[in-house]
């Protein structure tokens, strides 16, 4: 590695390398849109890594439960980065009437992992990228980049294979899909930095409106805005380099019970 | 700023976690609400506070008192951001342990001065040396529990640096600390005013990135070959070295000889890259390259070899017979293998040579072993480009073996 190179120049040289690697080992692979920024950040990296042509499907888990904002951002820039989308939804639990009201768990883990599920057992993806980060939970820094879910789709945290260097394990017949992490020796501070030089594109609730943003994007049933005067990037650099406070403090499923995040982890949720 | 990784490894229970917790801490680096959050979950254990606690997320962890898997923690001084790698350690999880290292630029050896080296002090320290990390530093915990004596710490130091010498590890420092007090973290410790030299914290400031080899001739291992409308582009990182539109290269294990049209780096193309850089280039011919090709420059090329001397770990419950077939990646290129010869197994916790000439290496067991692959492959010694002279060994799709090239045997 360079020794001139910034710490953005390394980890975005870093992901890349990892998103290449995924896509020569599997071929049939998806990426997980959020269209949070992380994940948008992520895309922005696959565009690069295929030179503006992403060679396989971009997916978002739709709950129905998102903001106005989140459907069309997603709109617009599927269509101006020509991205072959996927919109995947638990229709069934939809149509029973699973959401926020019946259960904080049972709703994430129906309409976020179930749907999911359906969609890996639909077009038969072998590995999915995602933006997860060490930084972003305590469960997360446990993560490694290529991760594998069993059949059951479980995430067996004792025993994870060992990576070394620069070299990742493939899959292997009793795992359902391994999970690709090309992101996760970022901080969140790291991401902003990075959307600041890159001007990559975010959605307008990340900026202040009447003294509150939204610091980390999920359900707008399950996640509050925080306190902040930060209305542009710039802002948010500087105000995440003063802050102590938790990024997911304001996500609902990290404070329900001590366990949960590590029990939907466990149980495939993203 | 730069960013430094480190790796803190020992053996378990000697106080890993806690010194992180404590760094963490000391360092203001902890999000408002994680040290509530900690002391009401060890409330509910029915435990007094520990800092460890504020790394081991895993109930199970907490439950325990021990970690599992490997944690990346970030903290940052006024020098430079720094991630921490907390590796396990218990016996039971040293492939993390590995993992956690092969990551790191520094690591920093833990010891408890009250029990002394232990087995896996031993295995962390001899597993440092085989991944090649050369700057290690060694803090030596829990002055608390032996008064702060100097004799105590004069002992243990000698103890272990007995054993750092015979393996060729050489610490920059040995540190008295006391992590739980936080003696000698960030603050100099007045219980040991006997001990001169810096803090751990200032300690680390000193220690150096690993330079870059953008000096050293160019090698780019080829991940993949995309097409871009009417565009071949191969897609690589540059490993050593640095390339320039207009270059000519030779491609290996071909030999054939190209020159480089564009540089690719979306959304344009530029004229140079360097080291670390992931790029794609077209060339002026259509050349052949695949995944595993190195493109490197003609008279500074990389040795080929289908035989070469390396020393080995060995990560699976499932032992490995001398000869087996097994899949040998290094950088891109990937072939099958087989180990020749074990010409010493090693335990790798007391060093004790198991046998020479055997015929199998069990888990954990470090051989030093000739490697035979199918086809040659383009190789360097480890001392040389890291990412060429490092591999590992799959088998049921599995990293299993990891290892540092010593030389080419043809």
């Amino acid at each position: 590695m360079a020794t001139n190179m910034s710490r953005l120049d390394k980890l975005e040289n870093q992901s890349i390398f990892i998103i290449r690697e995924a896509y020569s080992q599997f071929r049939n692979v998806a990426m997980l849109w959020s269209i949070g920024k992380d994940s948008t950040t992520l895309l922005w990296l696959c565009r690069k890594a295929f030179f503006g042509r992403i060679p396989f499907p971009i997916v978002h888990i739709d709950t129905t439960y998102k903001f106005k904002e989140i459907y069309e951002f997603r709109e617009k820039y599927t269509k101006e980065w020509g991205l072959n989308l996927i919109v995947a939804k638990n229709e069934d639990a939809l149509s029973h009437g699973v959401g926020p009201e019946t259960g904080k768990f049972k709703c994430c883990t129906e309409l976020k992992t179930n749907a999911l599920k359906q969609a890996i057992g639909k077009y038969g993806w072998r590995a999915l990228y995602l933006a997860i980060r060490r930084d972003e939970h305590g469960i997360r820094a446990k993560e490694r980049i290529f991760s594998p879910r069993d059949e059951d789709f479980e995430w067996d945290y004792r025993n994870q294979p060992p990576e070394l260097w620069d070299q990742y394990k493939t899959r292997a017949a009793d795992e359902e899909h391994l999970r690709v992490h090309p992101m996760l020796g970022w901080r969140e501070i790291d991401i902003w930095e990075y959307v600041l030089r890159e001007n990559i594109p975010c959605t307008s609730l990340y900026f202040t409106k009447n003294g509150k943003r939204y610091r980390s994007i999920g359900c707008h049933t399950c996640c509050m805005p925080i306190d902040s005067d930060a209305d542009t990037v710039e802002k948010i650099v500087e105000e995440l380099r003063t802050s102590r406070i938790a990024e997911r403090s304001g996500r609902a499923q990290d404070k329900e019970s001590a366990y949960m995040m590590q029990k939907l982890r466990s149980l495939g949720y993203m | 700023m730069s960013t430094l990784n480190f790796v803190i490894v020992g053996h378990v229970d000697h106080g890993k976690s806690s010194l992180i917790g404590r760094l963490l801490y000391e360092t203001n680096s902890l999000p408002a609400g994680v040290m509530e959050e900690v002391t009401k979950t060890s409330q509910d254990l029915g435990r007094e506070v520990e800092f460890a606690y504020l790394l081991d997320h895993l109930e199970e962890e907490r439950q325990q008192g021990i970690t599992i898997d490997t944690t990346q923690v970030f903290f940052k001084t006024a020098k430079r951001d720094y991630v921490i790698i907390d590796a396990p350690g218990h016996v039971e999880f040293v492939k993390n342990m590995i993992t956690g290292a092969s990551q790191a630029e520094a690591a920093v050896l833990i010891i408890d001065v009250k029990e002394g080296v232990q087995q896996q002090t031993k295995r962390h320290a001899y597993i440092l040396s085989l991944l090649g990390l050369g700057q290690v530093v060694v803090v030596l915990n829990k002055m608390d529990l032996v008064d702060y004596s100097r004799e105590v710490f004069e002992q243990v130091k000698a103890d272990i640096a007995g054993f750092l010498a015979s393996i060729k590890v050489s610490p920059l420092l040995y540190i008295p600390i006391a992590a739980t007090k936080g003696e000698n973290i960030s603050k100099r410790s007045e219980k040991m005013a006997w001990y001169e030299g810096p803090t751990f914290l200032e300690c680390l400031d000193e220690l150096r990135n690993i330079e870059g080899p953008e000096t050293k001739p160019l090698m780019m291992p080829v991940q993949d070959i995309y097409r871009i409308d009417d565009k071949r582009i191969t897609a690589g990182r540059i490993e050593a070295g640095s390339l320039k539109a207009g270059q000519k290269v030779k491609i290996l294990p071909t030999g054939e000889q190209t020159q480089i049209r564009t540089i690719e780096k979306f959304p344009s193309q530029v004229a140079s890259a360097g080291a670390g850089e992931s790029i794609g280039v077209t060339t002026a011919d259509p050349a052949f390259i695949e995944r595993g090709s190195v493109l490197c420059q003609a008279d500074f090329e990389p040795a080929m070899a289908d035989e070469f001397e390396a020393t080995m770990i060995w990560m699976s419950k499932k032992d490995m017979k001398k000869g087996e077939r097994l899949t040998l990646r290094c950088a891109t290129q990937e072939q099958t293998c087989r180990v020749e010869r074990i010409g010493r197994r090693i335990d790798s916790s007391s060093l004790e040579v198991l046998g020479e000439d055997a015929d199998i290496l069990k888990n954990l067991e470090v051989g030093e072993v000739i490697i035979r692959t199918k086809d040659p492959i383009v190789l360097t010694m480890f001392s040389d480009v890291q990412e060429l002279g490092r591999f590992v060994m799959v088998r049921d799709e599995n990293i299993c073996a990891g290892g540092i090239i010593v030389r080419e045997c043809n």
